[in-house]
């Protein structure tokens, strides 16, 4: 009983600063100007956070701390709008992540540019929704490929970090 | 030899799927650009409500009404473009020029929706019109 709640107690800790340092990632990356000229071309800085948490604590946990961190940010800084775009990106992104590392077969790099894709992807079809409008096949293409770029920037960093937090953080 | 081959084993399958994933992304782009050909007029859409239509052939400077603000739409040489906006980001003014069937600038804040289209779009367009 005792030991239950000990285990508890750091799991709460842990998902607490995790989530935290997602919020303040998200936070430093909204001060980067917009120099990007499309909307949805981003860096996605606190990917690296659901990669961590999705190889270190299980798939319940990167989708949690996910939901949680977009629900946080758009509350804190954003609008209902979005929250709506984030989460449609954030959630099928992750979704696709905890898939394809399921299969066991692939390297925290490739499931990251997966995921990166994927976010975009989700973004996209919220967009289409959103504006009446199907014409974002340009769109599409541009963001696909960024996408790529950014996931496989944030998947290396992701799998350096993974190589090196310790295990017992996450018990 | 031997190692180098271990190795290639080790990631067969992420050279795979990023294989696949880029060449999704290539089709995508081709089809993209494939049906670029043959937009002659300037579409603008509100709200998803097309709002005016402007020949891409002629140049012209329009304000356009969104949601919540205006853009200033131009349209010279065969090319059009947001030049100024009145939202605080300033994402339409940066998306560029667009010249190719299906491209477009995107204001979300203002939901407007700047796109090229052609003739087939255009018929289309019209009876979702009628519809509404």
């Amino acid at each position: 009983m005792n030991k239950r709640n000990k285990v508890n107690i750091k799991k709460i800790t842990v998902y607490g600063m995790i989530t935290a340092l997602a919020v303040v990632l998200s936070w430093l990356e909204a001060q980067i100007p917009p120099f990007f000229p499309m909307p949805g071309m981003k860096i996605g800085l606190t990917n690296v956070i659901v990669i961590i948490s999705l190889y270190k604590m299980g798939s319940g946990s990167a989708m949690s701390v996910n939901v949680l961190r977009i629900v946080l940010v758009s509350f804190l800084f954003g609008g209902p709008s979005a929250l709506l775009y984030s989460l449609s990106g954030g959630m099928l992104s992750t979704l696709v992540m905890i898939l394809l590392k399921k299969t066991g077969k692939l390297k925290e790099i490739t499931v990251s540019i997966a995921g990166g894709i994927f976010h975009n992807v989700g973004q996209i079809l919220i967009a289409m929704l959103m504006m009446n409008t199907t014409s974002i096949l340009w769109y599409l293409a541009v963001l696909w490929f960024t996408g790529a770029a950014s996931g496989a920037l944030i998947g290396l960093l992701g799998y350096m970090l993974v190589k090196r937090l310790p295990d017992k953080l996450f018990e | 030899m031997k190692k180098g081959r271990s190795i290639f084993g080790k990631i067969k399958f992420d050279i795979l799927l990023v294989c696949v994933l880029l060449a999704v992304g290539g089709v995508i782009f081709l089809s993209a650009f494939l049906s670029g050909q043959g937009g002659d007029s300037v579409e603008v859409r509100v709200d998803g409500k097309v709002t005016a239509v402007y020949p891409l052939a002629e140049n012209r400077t329009v304000t356009i009404n969104g949601i919540g603000g205006t853009n200033v739409l131009v349209i010279e040489n065969g090319e059009a473009y947001i030049s100024e906006a009145d939202c605080p980001d300033k994402l339409c003014v940066n998306q560029g020029k667009i010249s190719m069937n299906g491209q477009s600038v995107i204001c979300l804040p203002h939901k407007t929706v700047i796109e090229i289209t052609g003739e087939k779009q255009r018929d289309k367009s019209d009876i979702d019109i009628i519809v509404k």
